[in-house]
């Protein structure tokens, strides 16, 4: 439907949502669970970006806007926005993640072993053409039963590979920190950032975004390069303070988590520096299995304990300029009139012009 | 109106309303100077007019009447979407008539008819900095501010000057505040700019990406960054009138007749137009 931009608005918007709703609609509906169970890496990465952790949510949002990531970040976090915030989790113990996979780059063998689990890493990527023909009911769910529980053990935990480098000396002493962690969705960032903030803002950041600073980082546009210690994916128990005993706390769920640890050595100028070179870490924690968010992070965090002038050091470039709601709001924007400051523009042009 | 099973009044959790209110009356306390503040998502885009629509979902109450208006216009899409999104938290009544609203939102205009001190207009911030033309770096402004340390602006604007012989900032002409703060006043065209100073009407400005809340209050010095030897100039519609209603001395449209592919030109703000012609017609009861 044609329209002027400021003219008969209200009735384009109309049509305009009625063939969204068309567009939706497809001959074969899918569930919102059915999109929960099948795409459970693109629900992560939508709850990772958007900040809650809700699976159906996600996947909710998900079937809302045609599989959309952008549009559907948009719908959590517009949620969020409406619901009271109550608590601040206790800090979770990651020893305490009840592993589906754990990896170190760093060591062959680890306390607790290496456990793979599921990964696309040595799958090769070759179209699975009788996926085409898969339908629900030809799944045979008994054996399909059979070979998870052959699969799935005893419930693993185990302590972390740093926990073994900090034994031995080998890592640079980071005193431990208790100050009150900053809260970057309801307080503006101000520059320098403190860690909490900067882990805050990578951990929600576009995937793409915190990729591509990583990926430049890597490159040498920047230091880092760096050994992934341990990549850790597993669940752990949320806990709030208990309101009527401060020391006790609850437990209000269990969310699963990709955790990283990525070890750089420290920058060293002199050779006695070098004698006393030590491992400096940087983290990433992400919500669901998003492994290369996780290491993208942990890469972005090591990134700005540097000194440099590349993206990748400057913490306000990489901080403000990585959120998915933010970076494509203000690009679609242009889509919006802009007939009186272009009106403005023309003045001075043409006044130029004359001149 | 929405489900009010899942949403509040106004969408926001009344803690969050609050949490705004109290960076507004920050605001409103030290005129001109940015306040940082826990800005919210909504179901309308980041840069789509956020800061204000929070402060609009933050004050308004039950009894309020609201006027929409993007780039001067009531029906323009955007201004429809705010609107809507806005009544279906509310339910407040919502109008053209400036001089019947209460709460007036607006991105890139101020309304011709001067606002009263019982009205509030809220204005949409893209990129609140002023300074940002100068300096990229927030840490770095913010410290400019602190020290009103301004001769890097005033330096732009001279540059400007020997290159062009006169200001090319078109519109988002930046201001000083109370002689103390420099201040973005929103991209409203350069005409628009006196009517900030010494108003009698409350003007609240909100940058939701950006996470500031600003506010020039009622009888609030503000004046447009000049030099003594070159006054600062509006847009100039000397000898243009609107087509529609006859007025001369607003901000027109430009727009190209059809038919006879001649330049011709119509009031920016549409609703001071309908209710000048509605005037002319005799027709008394101006309604939405
Ligand atoms: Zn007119």
């Amino acid at each position: 439907m044609a329209y002027v931009a400021v003219t008969g608005g209200k009735e384009a918007i109309e049509q305009s949502l009625k063939l969204l709703e068309l567009f939706r609609e497809s001959g074969e509906d899918i569930t919102v669970s059915c999109i929960k169970e099948n795409m459970r890496l693109l629900v992560d990465k939508i709850m990772s970006e958007a900040g809650f952790y809700s699976e159906e949510y996600a996947a909710l949002a998900l079937k809302q806007c045609e599989g959309s990531v952008e549009e559907a970040v948009f719908l959590l976090r517009a949620y969020r926005s409406t619901l009271p915030r109550n608590y601040y989790s206790s800090p979770v113990d990651t020893r305490e993640m009840r592993l589906i996979r754990r990896i170190s780059a760093a060591f062959k063998d680890i306390p607790g072993g290496q456990i793979l689990g599921p990964t696309y890493d040595y799958s090769h990527r070759l179209l699975n053409f009788s996926l085409l023909e898969e339908r629900p009911d030809s799944i045979n769910h008994e054996s399909e039963d059979e070979t998870l529980s052959d699969l799935s053990g005893d419930d693993i935990y185990c302590g972390r590979v740093t926990d073994l480098l900090r034994a031995e000396n080998l890592l640079k002493e980071v005193p431990e920190d208790n100050t009150e962690p900053f809260d970057v969705t309801s307080n503006l960032l101000t520059f320098p950032a403190p860690r909490s903030a900067r882990l805050q803002t990578f951990a929600r950041s576009d995937a793409g975004f915190l990729g591509g600073v990583a990926y430049s980082s890597m490159r040498g546009y920047g230091a880092v390069h760096p050994t992934v210690s341990e990549l850790r994916c597993g669940y752990v128990e949320v806990c709030v303070p208990y309101v009527l005993d401060e020391t006790e706390t609850l437990c209000i769920g269990e969310i699963l988590v990709t955790e990283v640890e990525a070890l750089v050595p420290s920058h060293t100028e002199t050779a006695d520096e070098f004698d006393k070179m030590t491992l400096a870490g940087g983290y990433g924690m992400i919500f669901g299995r998003n492994e290369n968010k996780a290491i993208a992070m942990s890469i972005a965090d090591a990134s700005l304990e540097t000194e440099g002038n590349t993206p990748s050091q400057d913490q306000e470039f990489v901080l403000t300029h990585g959120d998915s709601l933010e970076m494509s709001g203000f690009i679609s924007h242009l889509k919006l009139p802009h007939y009186v400051t272009f009106q403005s523009k023309l003045d001075r042009v043409r006044e130029k012009e004359e001149a | 109106m929405i489900d009010t099973k899942h949403y509040n009044f106004a969408f926001l959790d009344e803690g969050s309303k609050r949490e705004i209110r109290r960076s507004i009356l920050k605001a409103v306390a030290i005129p001109g100077y940015q306040v940082p503040f826990g800005s919210r998502e909504l179901p309308i885009g980041r840069g789509w007019g956020t800061g204000g629509i929070q402060i609009t979902l933050s004050i308004i109450g039950k009894e309020d009447v609201l006027k929409v208006i993007d780039q001067g216009s009531d029906e323009s899409v955007n201004a429809v979407n705010i609107k809507k999104m806005v009544e279906e938290c509310t339910g407040v009544e919502i109008t053209t008539d400036s001089e019947k609203a209460t709460i007036i939102q607006s991105r890139h205009r101020i309304p011709e008819i001067p606002m009263r001190n019982d009205q509030i207009l809220v204005l949409q911030v893209p990129t609140p900095e002023p300074l940002r033309i100068v300096e990229p770096k927030e840490s770095v402004t913010k410290q400019m501010h602190a020290e009103a340390e301004y001769s890097g602006m005033w330096l732009s604007l001279f540059e400007d000057l020997t290159l062009y012989d006169k200001i090319s900032i078109s519109s988002e002409y930046p201001t000083m505040v109370e002689n103390r703060y420099i201040m973005n006043p929103s991209p409203i065209p350069r005409y628009d700019n006196r009517k900030l100073n010494d108003s009698e009407t409350l003007y609240l400005f909100g940058a939701g990406r950006e996470k500031k809340i600003y506010a020039i209050p009622p009888h609030t010095k503000v004046e447009s960054l000049f030099f003594d030897d070159v006054p600062f100039e509006t847009e100039n519609f000397e000898g243009k009138s609107c087509r529609l209603c006859g007025a001369t001395g607003v901000f027109l449209d430009e727009i190209v007749d059809e038919a006879t592919g001649e330049k011709v030109y119509e009031c920016n703000d549409t609703g001071f137009c309908k209710g000048r012609r509605d005037r002319q017609h005799g027709n008394t009861n101006f309604k939405n």
